[in-house]
């Protein structure tokens, strides 16, 4: 059974069409990622399903629930990170978390959530001493606190330094690890490919492609190969990589060279994403 | 209701740790009792001691302070920090948060007024009131109908910055036109005029005639049904205009 299936879903700010009918499906514990630039409809996507907003039409069924009609006993399923980290900032970091796991009927034990984001030694710092990263961790803490099956995470690295970003992706592998779903919104491609089981490319409120990172970045593009010769650089592209890679080899071999910074590699997937995005652009 | 005490809890928490709450809602009616009634707390105004009269005055005060101004900064401040939206994704009921931080902003109400008439003995020798219950039923009607407005007020204030700057220019100006600090008796007529609108007015007539000259609750007719419609005219325009998500930039 899906955790998120969502078909043809629309939505519309007076003129502005935000989401013109997406439809996917998120499988019980995956990752997926919705990937776009900003104002391609993550945001309105992801609140949809949260329950903060209205769809104008289409079905929707987030845990088996309709988010629009969904009460309490289904809030407790769920786990939201948004965009913006709202705290009290006068609380600790354990006493913030002490009165979110209030509101659940089975919380995640404090010290368990408090190792989980990594904050044992902000545990008793107060919110509004924390570093950008650190309240970010917080944030994620704020969501697991209630142990749910399905975390919502709003672009949850956005301004992170390259360390940060790197102890978020451990922290998010480990949700998944524990079984969780999650969906996940960025506009960074490298996150998207770092922890997306599966990614949909949202672009002016559609979904331009979907599919495993790897299908996006293996269907689209060839397989470049880089070396240098005489000092000049040498650029490849080719469908059949592995008869071009053995004549190099076979013909450097004979002359007794080395390739020089020999590279091969598929297109990143913001390769893919941008080839993508132009496309669309071009139609 | 386990879930209740565990947001008033919460609440309580929060208010006592706030600085600008403590100072401004709480401590400030106890320090312009303290500042005032030194000055013409010997005085007779409208017939009665001076000091006797800014107690009553200083109970008002506070109830705008605290129920009114303090409940009003907080939620739009909460409102678009994006607190309320988060909350709203979380189990807690609509209906358990607003009555928990009702309930902390009364809670601290009830403190201030013990700390004002303990004060008042312990200074200026005032006596304990009497038909404490008649005092107590109108307190609590007026801290009621002041959140009711200070919630109401939150759906015309758009920012955060400008909560402060809106609720100050309010109730500052009111407290002082309905005679907090001082009799109104020789004020301008216009200014009279605007008083006389005043929810703050009547409830300083009602608990004045309750602390100072014997009246029961329900010999106040006209006193609580002014303060009982403001109160609902707040509460229709929180029913009608609350929201719990931020105004985008």
């Amino acid at each position: 059974m899906n955790a998120i299936a969502v078909r043809d879903l629309r939505k519309s700010y007076g003129a502005l069409e935000a989401v013109g009918g997406i439809s996917f499906e998120v499988a019980r514990g995956e990752v997926f990622g919705l990937l776009g630039p900003n104002g391609a409809g993550k945001t309105t996507t992801v609140e949809i399903l949260e329950g903060y907003r209205k769809r104008d039409a289409g079905q929707v069924e987030v845990l088996g629930s309709d988010p629009a009609t969904a009460d309490g006993a289904w809030r407790e399923r769920i786990g939201v990170v948004l965009q913006s980290s709202a705290m009290y900032e006068t609380l600790s970091v354990a006493e913030m978390l002490g009165v979110f796991a209030g509101y659940y009927h089975q919380p995640r034990p404090l010290d368990e959530v408090v190792a989980l984001v990594g904050l044992e030694d902000q545990r008793d710092t107060r919110v509004r001493r924390l570093s950008g990263g650190q309240r970010r961790r917080l944030d994620l803490g704020l969501a697991l606190v209630g142990d749910p099956e399905l975390i919502f995470l709003d672009e949850p690295t956005t301004g992170f330094d390259p360390g940060a970003r790197r102890r978020a992706w451990e922290t998010i592998r480990g949700l998944r690890s524990l079984g969780k779903t999650i969906l996940l919104t960025t506009h960074y491609l490298d996150e998207a490919e770092q922890l997306a089981d599966r990614v949909a490319v949202l672009r002016h409120g559609e979904i331009v492609a979907s599919g495993t990172p790897a299908e996006l970045t293996g269907t689209a593009r060839q397989t470049e190969i880089r070396y240098r010769e005489n000092g000049r650089e040498v650029v490849l592209h080719t469908d059949e990589p592995t008869r071009l890679l053995h004549e190099l080899t076979e013909q450097a071999l004979g002359r007794g060279q080395e390739l020089e910074g020999l590279l091969v590699r598929r297109p990143t997937l913001e390769e893919v994403y941008l080839s993508l995005t132009e496309e669309a652009e071009a139609g | 209701m386990k879930l209740l005490w565990h947001e008033v809890k919460a609440e309580l928490l929060l208010y006592t740790r706030s600085r600008e709450l403590a100072f401004f809602t709480f401590l400030l009616p106890m320090i312009f009792f303290v500042l005032l009634g030194s000055t013409y707390g010997n005085d007779t105004v409208d017939g009665v001691k001076g000091s006797r009269f800014l107690e009553a005055g200083m109970i008002g005060y506070g109830a705008i302070s605290i129920a009114f101004a303090g409940l009003a900064i907080v939620l739009v401040i909460r409102r678009e920090n994006g607190i309320l939206k988060r909350l709203r994704a979380t189990p807690l009921p609509a209906w358990a948060y607003i009555s928990a931080l009702l309930s902390a902003f009364l809670l601290a109400f009830a403190v201030e007024v013990v700390g004002i008439i303990l004060l008042g003995r312990v200074l200026f020798g005032i006596p304990v009131p009497d038909h404490l219950g008649s005092l107590a039923l109108a307190l609590l009607l007026g801290a009621v109908a002041f959140c009711g407005l200070g919630v109401g007020l939150t759906a015309v204030i758009r920012s955060a910055e400008g909560a402060s700057a809106v609720v100050n220019a309010i109730y500052l100006p009111a407290a002082f036109l309905a005679g907090a600090f001082f009799s109104p008796r020789h004020f301008p007529q216009v200014l009279r005029a605007i008083a006389d609108v005043l929810p703050l007015t009547y409830f300083l007539r009602l608990v004045r005639n309750v602390m100072l000259h014997g009246h029961e609750i329900w010999t106040q007719g006209t006193n609580v049904a002014v303060i009982a419609a403001w109160g609902a005219v707040g509460v229709v325009v929180a029913l009608r205009y609350f929201r719990w998500e931020p105004h985008e930039g």
